[in-house]
């Protein structure tokens, strides 16, 4: 019914990616990637715990999907290219969610060491996806360096405030010539919705989902979401318009004595 | 003395790259997992011959859930 997703020649079934970060069980997480039917997941890379190891991984293969590794925690270029290729080393993929953080409080991304790390990487041979700010520019300044996605916030990571800059959205894809896969800020099923109702490609979601009271229904409206604000964007929304426009005929009503 | 994963490890100056796994109880040939010392990467065919300089800072790092 509706067109895969293209990034870097890889097509794509389904149009949400899911963060595995904030789930309390690993059980749940399982769940929650089948509700989504999404193909692809993201991870950190920390320091291991050498009696935790493997768990996280097992779950993730087992549910047939493949790993997108972030580089979540770096504040510099140098930091985020050495997680990058830490992570093609361990995970055997070249593929790279790029996060270059600017400061704990807002985790908003750093410009400059963005653009950096996603220069370098591509020169590496990565398929970078950058965690970008609502910048059209920048996001055009990271397209033009060869990132094979770019993936601006609705709002901060984890705030749940929906999309903060609709308009600076709609200015990122109508200049893109790479996917838009919204990232961050998704609260809930309508903002998904809205996300592709603006055009982007795909949505990203984790603590929206992993947060919920009720992680796995939430997977499951969240899937939907994403299903409809597709097929609504498909279909062409009305224009906005500051008077009513009846959608009743104003013409044959009857009149009835005093 | 090395560091790993920022702890001050004795003994292991000089031990390979998978001796020093073996020791942390990690079996080298666990999937999923990553090495960089002094801020390179190991190249995981090379662990059973990359000895460990004393004083290198070896960071050892795995996929963790996350965003």
């Amino acid at each position: 019914m509706t067109q895969p997703l293209q990034i870097a020649g890889r097509e794509l079934r389904s149009r949400l990616l899911l963060g595995t970060g904030g789930f309390a069980r690993l059980e749940t997480l399982g769940h929650a990637i089948d509700a989504c039917e999404c193909e692809l997941v993201t991870v950190a890379m920390r320091r291991i715990d050498p009696a935790a190891q493997g768990s996280l991984l097992d779950v993730i293969g087992s549910r047939g999907v493949d790993v997108l590794p972030n580089t979540a925690g770096c504040f510099t270029a140098r930091d985020a290219v050495l997680t990058a290729q830490l992570a093609r080393e361990a995970l055997q993929t070249d593929w790279v969610k790029l996060e270059v953080i600017g400061d704990e409080r807002t985790l908003l991304p750093d410009a400059p060491e963005l653009l950096a790390a996603a220069e370098q990487l591509v020169d590496d041979g990565f398929v970078v996806l950058p965690y970008t700010n609502d910048d059209p520019v920048l996001a055009r300044r990271l397209e033009d360096a060869g990132c094979a996605a770019v993936m601006p916030l609705g709002s901060p990571i984890g705030s749940g405030m929906g999309i903060a800059n609709p308009a600076n959205i709609v200015l990122i894809v109508e200049a893109a010539g790479v996917p838009v896969i919204l990232d961050a800020g998704v609260g809930t099923a309508s903002d998904a919705t809205f996300a592709m109702e603006l055009g982007c490609d795909a949505v990203l979601c984790a603590s929206a989902i992993s947060r919920a009271v009720d992680p796995v229904a939430m997977a499951h409206a969240i899937r939907h979401a994403v299903h409809a604000g597709v097929l609504a964007r498909g279909a062409g929304r009305i224009a906005r318009r500051t008077h009513a426009r009846a959608s009743s005929p104003l013409r044959d009503i009857a009149e009835f004595a005093e | 003395m090395i560091y790993v994963n920022g702890q001050p490890t004795a003994g292991m100056e000089n031990a390979t790259i998978s001796e020093l796994l073996r020791g942390l109880d990690i079996d080298p040939e666990t999937a999923g997992i990553a090495v960089a010392v002094d801020a390179e990467i190991a190249r995981r065919g090379a662990w059973p011959t990359h000895t460990l300089p004393d004083g290198a800072r070896v960071e050892i790092v795995t996929a963790t859930q996350g965003g």
